[in-house]
């Protein structure tokens, strides 16, 4: 049975929960079982933000992530939290234009994408969220036009479906990064 | 394949229930249930319901109160601390013999606590809830489907017997998503309510709702009707998911979020070759004890895992009467146990230790 533990953190704000229910979406879609875990409350309000996401192939105990398989930092303080907690032989993605340091384990894979700044010279700069996923996805061989679109589909309300396009193209810049 | 979409554990409650029929929320907006009120207030409008934000708690369950004594399904829902502002109208639907769905999404006490999951409000939904004697059906989903399941078995329960019934849950089940199958779910039509309050046009005797009783013999008369039809449900309502308990010597008791944890737990300790089940209440009152009684049979040890101080875990000993050990493995005040936490405790109970 594969399960995959991804667990996304930054500032509330930089759509840390957006991602994480967009890998929520597209498990759901490839038929798997999922679950989503928000941390709520006073930090949710401009603090640091996390969510917890399963994706497996058998039915999901604990939704909580506290040894994630994957581990997402968009700033520094969650990078500082959480790097310790990763499964040795797990992976590491953070936005390096705004974490200066780096991931100090060597017993994980940890690949840094200066997301924001990628961003803001494309054009998009509230999206940084969405290239590290796009390379992620890419990295683990499960980014696909149609698979994000349909995922997108779900996440991005009608009201708002004219984002679902440049929604796209942040995460295939991402998927194309090369460190 | 049925048509799945992912939903908030407090989304889910709000959505059942409105496919269940209800057409009247009352509420005032606590953490970690806010979204229900939210859902709510956006649905109800559209479908010719009625949304209406209290000024307190307590005006929230007598408004429950009316729209009950009308026959109406009706509902409310709140968090640790606006639950216990509540126990005084919970009484009164006891006393009136009222149906109601009241939702607790449980957060750490006691006082205002904090507002991360818990589940120690455990003995005030099974036993002391308000004064005077009563009971409320309490069930305790564990999935987000169950969210939704059981908010549909709450009406038709509290319908069925004329009491209260609370959906009891906590903050990770109410803030976490995970695919939910809405139109799987079975909407029994509403049994009749000839005693409801509707109107007499002059073409029958009125109805009286009402909770006052000043003779006590017959005050006593309503109690033993009451706990006749307890009795009842007892026999007939309690329900509980057995899982790897067919051989088990060892048998954790969770239930809600402690159940998900325990399960990764339970599964680990199985592929070290450990004898260990789990039952998992799904009705905390009426409490499965049969399912406990019959788990006799093979188990030796019993470790209740809880978001609480111990609080099931006195119903865990009463309905195995004692005749084994029982020990606690929990944690407190917002804090969840691991699956490593509760994996420890199952095997130290398997190399013969108390705890």
């Amino acid at each position: 049975m594969s399960t995959t533990k991804y667990l996304f953190s930054g500032f509330g704000g930089q759509g840390i929960l957006f991602i994480g229910k967009l890998v929520a979406y597209k498990g759901l879609i490839e038929d798997k079982q999922v679950s989503w875990l928000p941390s709520y409350g006073p930090e949710m309000r401009g603090g640091t933000a996390s969510c917890s996401v399963i994706v497996s192939d058998g039915q999901v105990g604990s939704p909580i992530v506290s040894n994630p398989d994957v581990l997402v930092a968009m700033n520094l303080p969650s990078l500082d939290r959480f790097e310790s907690a990763v499964v040795p032989g797990g992976s590491v993605y953070y936005d390096s234009s705004l974490i200066e340091r780096k991931v100090k384990r060597n017993d994980v894979k940890a690949v840094g994408v200066p997301a924001t700044k990628l961003a803001s010279e494309n054009g998009f700069p509230t999206l940084a969220n969405m290239i590290l996923l796009g390379k992620i996805l890419s990295d683990r061989g499960e980014f696909s036009d149609e698979g994000i679109k349909a995922a997108l589909g779900k996440v991005i309300s009608a009201r708002h479906a004219d984002m679902l396009e440049v929604n796209l193209r942040a995460m295939q810049l991402g998927a194309n990064y090369k460190e | 394949m049925e048509k799945k979409v992912l939903m908030k554990g407090n989304e889910a409650i709000a959505e059942a229930a409105i496919r269940a029929g209800c057409r009247h929320y009352f509420g005032y907006p606590i953490t970690p249930q806010t979204e229900i009120a939210a859902y709510m207030a956006k649905r109800m409008p559209k479908i010719g319901g009625t949304f209406l934000q209290a000024e307190s708690e307590i005006a929230a369950i007598n408004m429950v109160y009316g729209v009950a004594s009308a026959g109406l399904r009706v509902m409310t829902s709140s968090s640790s601390p606006g639950i216990s502002l509540k126990g005084e109208g919970l009484s009164y639907l006891a006393g009136a013999d009222l149906p109601a769905l009241v939702v607790n999404v449980q957060r750490g006490g006691p006082g205002l606590g904090g507002i991360q999951p818990s589940q120690s409000d455990y003995f005030q939904a099974t036993r002391g809830a308000g004064h005077g004697d009563f009971r409320m059906i309490v069930l305790a989903p564990a999935s987000v489907q169950e969210m939704a399941e059981l908010t549909v078995s709450a009406f038709d329960l509290a319908d069925k017997y004329r009491m209260t019934s609370m959906l009891l849950a906590d903050g990770t089940m109410g803030q976490m998503m995970e695919p939910v199958a809405l139109d799987d779910l079975k909407i029994n039509p509403m049994p009749e309510k000839p005693w409801a309050t509707t109107g007499t046009k002059m073409e029958r005797k009125r109805n009286i709702i009402n909770s006052l009783s000043l003779v006590p013999e017959e005050l006593e008369q309503f109690n033993f009707a009451r706990y006749e039809k307890y009795a009842k449900i007892e026999r007939e309502e309690a329900r509980a998911e057995e899982y790897r308990m067919e051989d088990a010597e060892i048998c954790v008791a969770a239930f809600g979020i402690a159940s998900r944890v325990s399960r990764n737990a339970v599964d680990a300790a199985r592929e070290m070759g450990i004898k260990v089940g789990m039952i998992r209440p799904i009705t905390l009152w009426p409490f499965p004890k049969e399912t406990f009684k019959k788990s006799l049979s093979t188990v030796k040890k019993y470790i209740s895992v809880e978001l609480n101080m111990g609080q099931m875990i006195e119903d865990v000993r009463l309905s195995t009467e004692c005749r084994r050990p029982v020990t606690l493995c929990n944690r407190a005040g917002g804090m969840i146990p691991t699956p490593e936490q509760v994996l420890e405790a199952i095997k130290s109970a398997a190399n013969g230790g108390e705890n």
